[in-house]
């Protein structure tokens, strides 16, 4: 499979120039201080008959929050360095398909990501050796965390290739993910109608059942589906190089 | 057998023709110089060949494959050296090039030699280990021209490839091209002229994205070459002399020009026979001094600002 080159190259990029550490090194400060928190809590406040409810709930709303500041900064060089860089023109003139860059690029991504995730396991692997606790609600909420993550970095992956522009690309892409968080905001804004359409299509609401620990197939197939989606985009954009210049 | 074959390819960004209907075929191991201005559409041409992007109308062929329709199989045929040297800043040079003969799909039991074989084409050894954003500018070059050659590619397209070099490494990388050109057909761009004298087999000239010559360097040096032109440096009185150069036979123009050694210096263009004894003869017999006589073979710089000081005209003429 050739994608593999260009997933090897794209994890050397990360690793070799300490975006990978330095992104991973803020996930793990703040993901661990969130659990802190979300511990003290729990133990001051919460019922100790529900972790699920007064933990794992809380804790992984917070980790979405801090995958919503990482994931961005991860995915915007993605294809605006190459671009900056003008590798994508060596890549293009290769015998690689659109589709073994995109790829390759996406999963380098996602496993960076996925590692990251799994350092904060544990915090919870910490937790029980001093509570017994099931451990079927955690790992829910950890395939949310990394279905969410996946849909994230193919939306990143689309934004930087439309762009040289580093900056521009994280920003714009914060600024997708926030409108999705954001849609089902106000209720009332959207009326009672609508809010249920659009729900549907809100990343954050779909979340939400992973961190209750519930695995609904419903949002799994969402979430892929939005990859799936995002990644599209991707091929379409790069394909406009075809057309471009075609008058 | 032509290996590259142009026919009628125009590429339009927007409003701007950035080539205009150029046809033109090279053959199996040929090396071929692309000569022209910055903007010619040199390196347009060349990303169209190297399947960078499609033309906007017209085919082009590298070994039989269409490069739109069968881009995949031209890509595997071409070593490509863009015009902005594009390497990974934060790779070693090795893993670059590892990386880049796996895209190559170089078989994995052959990837450590041919790596190692254009490591020591290029003169890299000794960074080969260090992080390409550390290397001069030089060795980035190097680099750049490294991945061009793996996989021993049957077509290379080198979008100047010696810019940048100091005068030494120009040297060793057209001495590499050449060696290459023996077995491959290569194409390379550059508006340096000697560049081509030394390395290439034909020349293409393109301006504003036409092609104006597409010739040997001799059959081109011999079809702008039915003007001499010959330096004079004397002592003597100014206007009697050039009275006395213009009374030869067959004299076109004749100017004052600067010299270092002698009171006057004057460049003579005429048509016709070698004149220079009757010359040095006549200026021997007016009792003035005679320092130097000398044909001035036309450079490859005159032929080329005469290239397109005619395709001026013929566009004045147009209008």
């Amino acid at each position: 499979m050739k994608s593999l080159c260009v997933f090897k190259k794209e994890l050397r990029l990360y690793f070799g120039s300490f975006i990978a550490y330095s992104l991973a090194t803020a996930f793990l400060l703040l993901t661990g201080y969130f659990f802190y928190t979300d511990m003290v809590f729990y133990d001051l406040f919460g019922d100790f008959m529900d972790i699920t409810a007064s933990l794992w709930a809380y804790y992984f709303q917070d980790v979405r929050f801090v995958t919503l500041l990482i994931l961005p900064l991860l995915t915007m060089r993605l294809f605006a360095e190459e671009k900056k860089l003008g590798t994508l023109e060596l890549l293009w003139t290769y015998p690689l398909t659109d589709v073994q860059i995109v790829l390759g690029k996406f999963l380098a991504c996602l496993l960076v990501f996925v590692l990251m995730v799994f350092g904060t396991l544990l915090y919870p692997l910490m937790l029980s050796t001093v509570h017994n606790f099931a451990w079927g609600p955690p790992l829910a909420g950890y395939l949310g965390v990394i279905l969410l993550g996946a849909t994230f970095i193919a939306c990143g992956t689309f934004i930087s290739s439309l762009t040289e522009n580093q900056v521009v690309c994280a920003m714009s892409t914060y600024g997708v993910l926030v409108f999705f968080w954001f849609l089902t905001w106000n209720e009332e804004a959207v009326g009672p109608q609508m809010i249920g359409t659009i729900s549907r299509f809100s990343l954050f609401d779909r979340f939400e059942d992973f961190s209750k620990g519930v695995i609904n197939s419903q949002d799994v197939v969402f979430f892929l589906l939005a990859t799936v989606f995002f990644l599209y985009l991707t091929l379409q954009s790069l394909e406009s190089r075809k057309w471009r210049g075609m008058r | 057998m032509s290996m590259i074959e142009v026919e009628n390819v125009t590429k339009r960004f927007g409003p701007i023709l950035a080539v205009d209907h150029i046809s033109f075929s090279i053959a199996r191991g040929e090396v071929v110089g692309f000569l022209g201005p910055n903007g010619a559409g040199k390196s347009t041409t060349m990303r169209i060949l190297a399947g960078f992007f499609p033309p906007t109308s017209g085919r082009a062929t590298v070994g039989q494959f269409d490069v739109v329709s069968q881009s995949f199989q031209v890509r595997q045929m071409i070593g490509y050296f863009p015009e902005r040297v594009s390497v990974y800043p934060d790779l070693p040079v090795r893993s670059f090039l590892d990386f880049v003969a796996e895209a190559k799909d170089v078989p994995r039991m052959s990837r450590k030699s041919e790596v190692a074989r254009v490591i020591d084409a290029c003169g890299l050894d000794r960074v080969k280990d260090r992080v390409i954003g550390h290397l001069s500018k030089g060795y980035r070059q190097r680099v750049g021209i490294a991945q061009a050659l793996l996989h021993k590619p049957q077509v290379l397209i080198l979008d100047e490839p010696t810019i940048g070099l100091d005068p030494e490494q120009v040297v060793e990388i057209r001495r590499l091209i050449r060696d290459l050109g023996s077995e491959r057909t290569v194409i390379l761009s550059t508006h340096i002229l000697s560049e081509v004298s030394s390395v290439c087999d034909r020349v293409i000239v393109i301006d504003r994205g036409k092609i104006l010559a597409s010739e040997s360097l001799a059959n081109l040096r011999a079809q702008l070459q039915r003007t001499r032109q010959i330096r004079v440096d004397l002592e003597g009185p100014e206007a009697p002399v050039s009275g006395l150069l213009q009374s030869f036979p067959g004299v076109e123009s004749l100017r004052r020009t600067s010299s270092d050694t002698a009171s006057l210096a004057f460049v003579l263009d005429y048509q016709g026979e070698d004149i220079r004894k009757q010359v040095s003869k006549a200026i021997l017999d007016q009792g003035w001094g005679l320092l130097e006589i000398r044909s001035l073979e036309p450079t490859l710089e005159d032929m080329y600002l005469q290239l397109i000081r005619l395709e001026d005209r013929r566009l004045e003429a147009a209008l």
